[in-house]
């Protein structure tokens, strides 16, 4: 039995598995809690630890919370999620049409935020950079920003 | 699943009336209790900026119309927690650290890691249960 399973995982493995799913929502703290469930459901395929799949929850939750506070500060819009499934690589795309960051390299650094008055630590970017494996932003200001976020997940 | 069968059996034994408040209570996202100068608050939901921006208001209210010191989170129903909920925390500590103190009880591994990342564990008191929170508190006075 356990041979078979090993082997199984090895088929499993070997072929180019490949999956994507998108989805949009408007940009409401409602759905922030949305996004993240869907994004943990779409890795389970994977076998992820509880681990894992915390962190997943945690740098989506992140990101789409940026889109909502800062991206459309209060006003309404649009908020992209895209999931890409390659091998044991997991790839989130987020993106928001909203104001984009003036100065991305300040945005991302540790405490930093430019709405202290609204109680944001300043850890989103700092989180999602410590959870996932690879973290890239890109920002133009009045079009709006993409976090691109991987994931390598541990093959047993 | 079995809570909620706990709370079909205990609302068995009260009236009508009383069984909706029941189980209204199991909808709510947080529930606060003030008892002296405590403030213990259980969360339902998990804690992002939805429900930072919930809670907010209604604890400051709650922390200058009662005189409340010592703030306990309970984190007993929920699993996750994200950079929302250290702004709260972290805001809630600047209120009351000069008359009292935080503690954080039943976090999970995936929010004592959190806690852990943003260094807030070093300005909070960490407890096993709500129990422990209180037996902690008693020492202290």
């Amino acid at each position: 039995m356990m041979k078979q399973c090993e082997k199984y995982n090895k088929i499993e493995r070997d072929t180019d598995y490949q999956d994507e799913m998108e989805i949009l929502f408007d940009a409401k703290s409602e759905n922030e809690n949305f996004a993240r469930v869907v994004a943990a459901a779409f890795c389970t395929r994977c076998n992820p630890t509880m681990e894992e799949i915390s962190d997943i929850k945690t740098a989506v939750s992140e990101a789409v919370t940026n889109c909502i506070v800062h991206g459309y500060a209060g006003t309404t819009g649009k908020v992209h999620m895209h999931c890409f499934l390659e091998e044991h690589i997991l790839t989130i795309e987020i993106k928001d049409y909203g104001v984009g960051i003036d100065n991305v390299e300040r945005a991302m650094q540790p405490m930093y935020t430019s709405k202290p008055e609204l109680e944001r630590s300043g850890m989103g970017f700092s989180f999602m950079e410590a959870f996932m494996d690879e973290l890239q932003v890109i920002s133009k200001k009045n079009i709006g920003t993409t976090v691109i976020m991987k994931k390598r997940f541990c093959a047993e | 699943m079995s809570t909620e069968n706990n709370n079909e059996n205990y609302s068995n034994h009260y009236t009508e009336r009383e069984q909706t408040k029941t189980e209204d209570m199991t909808h709510t996202d947080y529930i606060y209790m003030v008892s002296a100068t405590t403030l213990i608050i259980s969360m339902n939901a998990e804690l992002d900026h939805h429900l930072a921006d919930e809670m907010r208001e209604v604890i400051d209210e709650v922390i200058d119309h009662r005189g409340v010191k010592n703030i306990i989170f309970d984190f007993g129903r929920i699993g996750f927690m994200d950079s929302a909920g250290i702004g709260l925390i972290l805001g809630r500590y600047k209120k009351i650290r000069d008359i009292g103190t935080i503690y954080i009880a039943s976090a999970n591994q995936s929010i004592q890691r959190i806690l852990l990342i943003s260094g807030l564990h070093k300005i909070v008191t960490m407890c096993e249960d709500v129990t422990d929170a209180v037996r902690m508190m008693k020492g202290r006075r």
